[in-house]
């Protein structure tokens, strides 16, 4: 397999008003071959297609440098730059095949990339306990609080609500519309956690604030139905799905941290190779967080309306928590560091 | 493998070296480029939403009470996703780019020059989310409260249009997005190879220039004459007959424009890439000619 020989009815010379005419050819066959291989698999091209592609690559370069050098065309030259930035990228940004992509991103990326965050982590669960802390407190002084803090979600529900209310609520099995709610729930907490991420930007700040809200809202519904002594009730129904969304909420947040504090505190690196070397991570990080919520979603749409009992609604809770933990920090399917990009 | 640095940094143009050792270099996409395809890509996303709500509406319809959950769910996944995946599905795609970047002719690179990754194009897209939808959160928000003061709107829109508009403040024209997953888009250059200029043309015998003649102009100016005489804009062409025959102080009538500029530019650009061959590349008109040429008969 060669390239094209040049005309040999003439004898071999190097000519300035040939060199266009010489290549063109070459020039044409380099950019049919790249418009058919962006359009196929690489595995559809037949062998001889393969073996061409690099050296009609780099005949282009070799021919632009010779271009760059000696001819004035400025149309020409515009057009070799970009049929060779494109064998380029071409060339050498292969990525690989989808499926093990995927499959690595469930055995070895997502787990890594939320163990990386751990002391963020930490950092944003006690962030958010202190929210929670803060309001039952508030809650207990004063009952107006309570409208501060949970305004619309209420759902009717607050301090002056009756115990027989309140239990209501939280057996409520209207057995319409579950996977829809489900679906409902998915999207939104999905969005508010990629915003909590994407706040982290702003050196962390808005982050914390959204998660400590989070903690209050938290503390306030509990205050509320402790104080009528449904506190087991309460945390049985929150605690189904409430470990995992819980969990992705303060993974987010752990995520926007660490882009926050790469931004704000780079070390030795440059601020700028900090934050891109935070933020693929974090954006692994963040895709495990959607999907955390997917379930979570599930668990409290489906699993909660038709679940009534309360150990079992704390057996599924636990176990999840559990099976999270599991996943994250002790299960290492592949040894960390092992060929990953 | 490779290395990209920010060089002369007033400019868009930054170096790319091939594993091949040769300094390929890239042109970053400037701001306007960037927004249009942003516009366009949103129009797509909205095209489609509507395409989906009215599907979804016409099964409500047939299907009646049965049917209204199922599309309810499609609808809301459908939506989450065409919001959050439509930049990173296309992104992660062979041409990097998404149907906006690919009319305006970009696409994503890693900034290092090494390939592009799907954890880059995942981070820089996660980022839209304060990008896009923070100024919007903040407008509605301001919005529903109604009896919020104006001075904290503005300052609230404010804050979030800084990282809206986060690629006006760098040299790289990168977004926050960019920023965090190490990656700027660059232009994808002219794709088709256009016609030969220098070929001889039907009538260009008739021109014979001087040595002198051709001495009258450098790089610049043919490259300003090979775009006239690519446009080919009947008007536009006399107006540069006109200049080159009053430089050159060509004596002769010219009858057509195009036949004496296509002659003058073989001529120039011959000419021209002699010199080059030689090491010397007079850069415009006002540049000194070549020193201690040898005289070409």
């Amino acid at each position: 397999m060669t390239l094209a020989p040049r005309p040999s009815a003439e004898p071999a010379m190097q000519s300035l008003s040939s060199f266009r005419a010489e290549r063109a050819e070459q020039w044409l066959e380099f950019e049919t071959l790249l418009d058919r291989a962006e359009k196929k698999s690489p595995r559809r091209l037949t062998e001889e297609e393969l073996v061409k592609l690099p050296l009609l690559y780099r005949a282009t370069l070799s021919s632009l440098s010779v271009a760059r050098a000696s001819v004035l065309d400025a149309q020409l030259l515009d057009y070799l730059q970009a049929l060779s930035l494109r064998g380029y990228h071409y060339l050498y940004g292969a990525r690989g095949q989808l499926g093990p992509r995927v499959a690595r991103f469930f055995i070895a990326d997502w787990p890594a990339a939320a163990r990386v965050i751990w002391r963020e982590t930490l950092v944003m669960l006690a962030v958010l306990t202190l929210g929670a802390v803060a309001g039952w407190r508030l809650v207990a002084l004063d009952p107006v609080w309570f409208d501060a803090i949970v305004g619309e979600m209420a759902q009717g529900r607050g301090p002056a609500s009756s115990a027989a209310d309140l239990r209501a609520i939280l057996y409520a099995g209207d057995g319409e519309f579950l996977s829809g709610f489900a679906a409902y729930l998915f999207t939104h907490n999905a969005q508010i956690a990629l915003l909590a991420f994407a706040l982290g930007f702003a050196f962390v700040v808005p982050t914390v604030l959204l998660v400590a809200t989070n903690g209050a809202l938290l503390g306030a519904m509990c205050q509320v139905y402790f104080a009528k002594g449904l506190g087991w009730e309460f945390v049985g129904w929150l605690s189904i799905h409430g470990t995992t969304e819980l969990f992705a909420i303060v993974l987010a947040g752990a995520a926007g941290m660490k882009i926050g504090t790469a931004v704000a505190f780079p070390g030795a690196k440059s601020r700028i190779d900090a934050a891109a070397d935070a933020g693929r991570s974090a954006g692994i990080a963040m895709v495990g967080v959607v999907v955390m919520l997917l379930i979570a979603g599930l668990l409290e749409g489906i699993g909660r309306q038709t679940i009534q009992s309360d150990s079992a609604r704390y057996a599924i809770g636990a176990t999840m928590l559990a099976l999270w933990c599991g996943y994250y920090y002790f299960l290492r399917l592949l040894p960390a560091g092992s060929n990953r990009r | 493998m490779t290395s990209a640095s920010p060089q002369s940094t007033k400019t868009l143009r930054r170096a790319l070296v091939t594993p091949e050792g040769f300094d390929l270099g890239v042109t970053l996409a400037g701001a306007g480029a960037r927004f249009a395809a942003l516009v366009l890509d949103l129009v797509f996303i909205l095209l489609i939403l509507i395409a989906i709500l009215v599907v979804a509406a016409s099964g409500v319809a047939t299907l009646k009470d049965k049917g209204v959950e199922p599309i309810f769910i499609g609808v809301l996944i459908a939506m989450f996703f065409l919001r959050t995946g439509w930049f990173t599905l296309f992104e992660c795609g062979k041409r990097a780019a998404t149907p906006g970047k690919r009319i305006l002719g970009l696409r994503v690179v890693s900034r290092d020059g090494s390939a592009l990754s799907v954890d880059q194009v995942i981070a820089r897209n996660l980022m839209r989310e304060i990008e896009l939808f923070l100024p919007l959160i903040m407008l509605s928000f301001s919005g529903a409260q109604g009896n919020l003061d104006g001075w904290a709107t503005v300052m609230g829109l404010g804050w979030a249009l800084l990282f809206s508009l986060f690629l006006l403040f760098n040299r790289d024209r990168m977004r926050v997005g960019d920023m965090l997953a190490g990656t700027w888009v660059i232009e994808t250059g002219k794709q088709k190879l256009g016609e030969d200029l220098s070929a001889p043309q039907y009538d260009a015998h008739r021109y014979a220039f001087s040595q002198a003649q051709l001495s009258a102009y450098g790089v610049a100016e043919l490259t300003r004459l090979e775009e006239v005489l690519r446009r080919k804009d009947e008007a536009q062409m006399w107006v540069v007959t006109d200049a080159i025959v009053g430089r050159i102080g060509w004596a002769e009538h010219v009858s057509d424009a195009e036949g004496f500029l296509s002659a003058y530019y073989a001529g120039l650009r011959g000419h021209l890439e002699r010199d080059l061959l030689f090491g010397w590349k007079r850069a415009d008109k006002h540049d000194s000619a070549a020193p201690g040429m040898p005289s070409i008969g």
